[in-house]
């Protein structure tokens, strides 16, 4: 074989391999999917949503009190921490800008990211659960709220950030003083994108299901009580997952469509959301 | 404003309320920074037993893990991290490579972003999902389909042989790293189209004048060039890699025996703290637990500074984002 048929031959060969690639992620997303919905659906009736987790060996049963717990530590977890992400994330792109600090919090932030959120949960057990002497909801909610912290800064401060300075020039030129340029100007115009930061948050920490499993724990039964182990959908679906019984596994499968659906959902939402607002 | 216009009558400054709101949103940022800080202290205080009892290195060296004689080292699961890892980096790299050299090169403008968005949309499903999918769907097709014919082929091999050795469960060591692979491809893939778009047209384009083929275009100037941005993204799907907990918790048979075979149950750090933290009883197994929290936030802490140092430097050099 000559260079130049050697030369296209290897071209197209990874060509191919490319498409190949391409097709292979695309196929798990499928095959995951498709799996989900096949077996999710199969429980997913009204018993589900009004019909508290079944003990063991005990037949049917449903969902309510883990979707009511998840709602509960997802939202509280939320209200926790996007007031300090935001104010963060404001800090970095009004205040801190080309300062060391805002430096330092955006590499903290950004490690925080990615941090492995078992860890997360060690750390809140260590902090409240042990203490305080006992699982609870709450807990639960601020290990998520960790998480969704960095999410909500990142998100603000690039929102913030594309409002421009004319903007901010403009009021302050009007005799507005800086924290009024702030919340009533730069916050206002960048404020779709902020609440799309706190909802690709929410979708972020509704299927975490690690920080949880010590810090909220789990209930059989239904409770509203914040400071008492809590009902979650995540680790509901874990522990009738490896259970024995048939109808545990159903409603594992059930919940899973049901958090996907959510997640999934908030995930498209926002995407179109901010690739219309990038380019 | 018109009335005080009239009058005359500045609007009132309020100096109190800047220094408020600038404090409240410094404190904030200042959060964050300590959070990070007292994550890092209470393992450090939550693991000192442990460490104290049987010494950093010795805890690191060791694969003793009983919980009867309160005998506890990490070595069992910082292998089984590190193995999971490498496995999902060596399926992982090479898909992700594929998809970002598609989205950017070969995909027609119209699919570009219904195949980004779907490619990415497997970063949005959560990581117990695909730990019910691992453990009831992959892993009996494993186990059925694939794991015989590797185990006849590749088990065969001299040298190589010993790692495809293990009972046909589905479950082990393997098939967490498999799972993991399909778990990062998104974000390695997604980091490297970013980094390959920020390539200036220009470049590619003489490249294509000299008569380059597309892959020269690609393997000779387009990596070359991105090479601290594609190191950034390997390390950022690594460091995801290291701390996944759920879908490695439901595949990997939570064994703590220590085995080259990849097909045998095994455990990662991130496996072992879900599946005892709850359990254990007595000071010394909670701070051992404590202590591979501490080992793996290290681990991850190390990789991730060095994937965001690398993407730094990247977008220092192109002007590109990170």
């Amino acid at each position: 074989m000559n260079l130049y048929a050697r030369r296209k031959f290897i071209n197209a060969f990874n060509l191919t391999a490319s498409v190949l690639t391409t097709f292979f992620g695309l196929f798990f997303l499928v095959w995951i999917l498709w799996e989900l919905f096949a077996k999710g659906f199969a429980g997913l009736d009204w018993s589900l949503f009004v019909e508290d987790t079944p003990g063991p060996g005990s037949e049917g049963g449903g969902l309510r009190n883990a979707i009511v717990g998840s709602l509960l530590i997802t939202l509280t977890g939320i209200f926790i921490g996007a007031p300090i992400g935001i104010l963060s994330g404001i800090y970095l792109s009004e205040y801190g800008r080309g300062t060391w600090l805002a430096a330092t919090v955006r590499f903290v932030s950004d490690i925080l990211l990615s941090a492995p959120s078992i860890v997360i949960g060690v750390f809140v057990y260590g902090i409240m659960v042990a203490p305080l002497g006992g699982f609870s909801g709450l807990s639960g909610a601020v290990a998520l709220a960790i998480i969704a912290l960095p999410v909500i800064l990142r998100t603000t401060e690039d929102m913030m950030l594309l409002v421009p300075d004319t903007m901010r020039e403009a009021a302050a030129a009007l005799g507005a003083p800086r924290w009024k340029v702030i919340l009533s100007v730069v916050l206002r115009a960048a404020r779709n994108g902020v609440l799309t930061g706190v909802l690709l948050a929410v979708a972020r920490i509704a299927g975490e299901t690690a920080p949880l499993l010590f810090t909220a724990l789990n209930n059989q039964f239904f409770s509203l009580d914040m400071t008492k182990p809590m009902a979650n959908l995540p680790v509901t679906i874990f522990n009738f997952a490896m259970g024995p019984y048939e109808n545990w596994h159903d409603l594992a499968w059930a919940g899973s469509l049901l958090i996907t659906l959510v997640v999934l959902g908030l995930n498209i939402v926002t995407r179109a959301f901010l690739r219309g607002k990038k380019h | 404003m018109s009335a005080r216009q009239a009058t005359g009558e500045r609007p009132k400054h309020s100096p109190l309320a800047e220094s408020l709101f600038k404090g409240i949103s410094f404190s904030a940022a200042v959060f964050v920074l300590a959070t990070l800080g007292a994550i890092i202290a209470m393992l450090v205080i939550g693991a000192w037993p442990a460490l104290k009892k049987f010494g950093f290195f010795g805890f690191l060296t060791s694969a003793e893990w009983n919980p009867v004689t309160e005998n506890f080292g990490a070595l069992t699961a910082i292998y089984g991290t590190l193995v999971t890892s490498a496995i999902a980096i060596l399926i992982g790299l090479p898909v992700s490579f594929g998809i970002a050299l598609f989205i950017t090169e070969l995909c027609p403008v119209w699919l570009k972003r219904p195949v980004s968005t779907a490619i990415e949309l497997l970063a949005a499903i959560p990581s117990i999902i695909y730990g019910m999918w691992g453990l009831f769907i992959f892993a009996p097709f494993f186990s059925e389909h694939i794991q015989p014919w590797m185990t006849d082929t590749l088990g065969q091999l001299p040298i190589i042989g010993a790692l495809f050795d293990g009972p046909p469960m589905g479950i082990g060591v393997f098939t967490a790293g498999f799972i993991l692979a399909i778990m990062i491809i998104p974000f390695i893939s997604s980091v490297m189209r970013d980094v390959f778009e920020t390539v200036p047209r220009e470049l590619r384009e003489s490249a294509y004048g000299l008569g380059c083929t597309t892959w020269e275009v690609m393997w000779k100037v387009v990596l070359p060039v991105t090479r601290a941005g594609v190191v950034g993204a390997i390390m950022l799907g690594l460091g995801r890699a290291l701390g996944e907990t759920m879908a490695v918790t439901f595949v990997i048979g939570n064994s703590h025996d220590l085995n080259i075979g990849l097909f045998w149950p095994g455990n990662s750090i991130a496996s072992t703290i879900a599946n005892e933290f709850t359990e254990a009883d007595g000071e010394i197994y909670t701070a051992s637990l404590i202590a591979l929290g501490l080992v793996l936030f290290l681990i991850t802490f190390i990789v991730l500074t060095l994937a965001r140092l690398m993407l730094v430097r990247m977008a220092k050099s192109y002007g590109g984002r990170s």
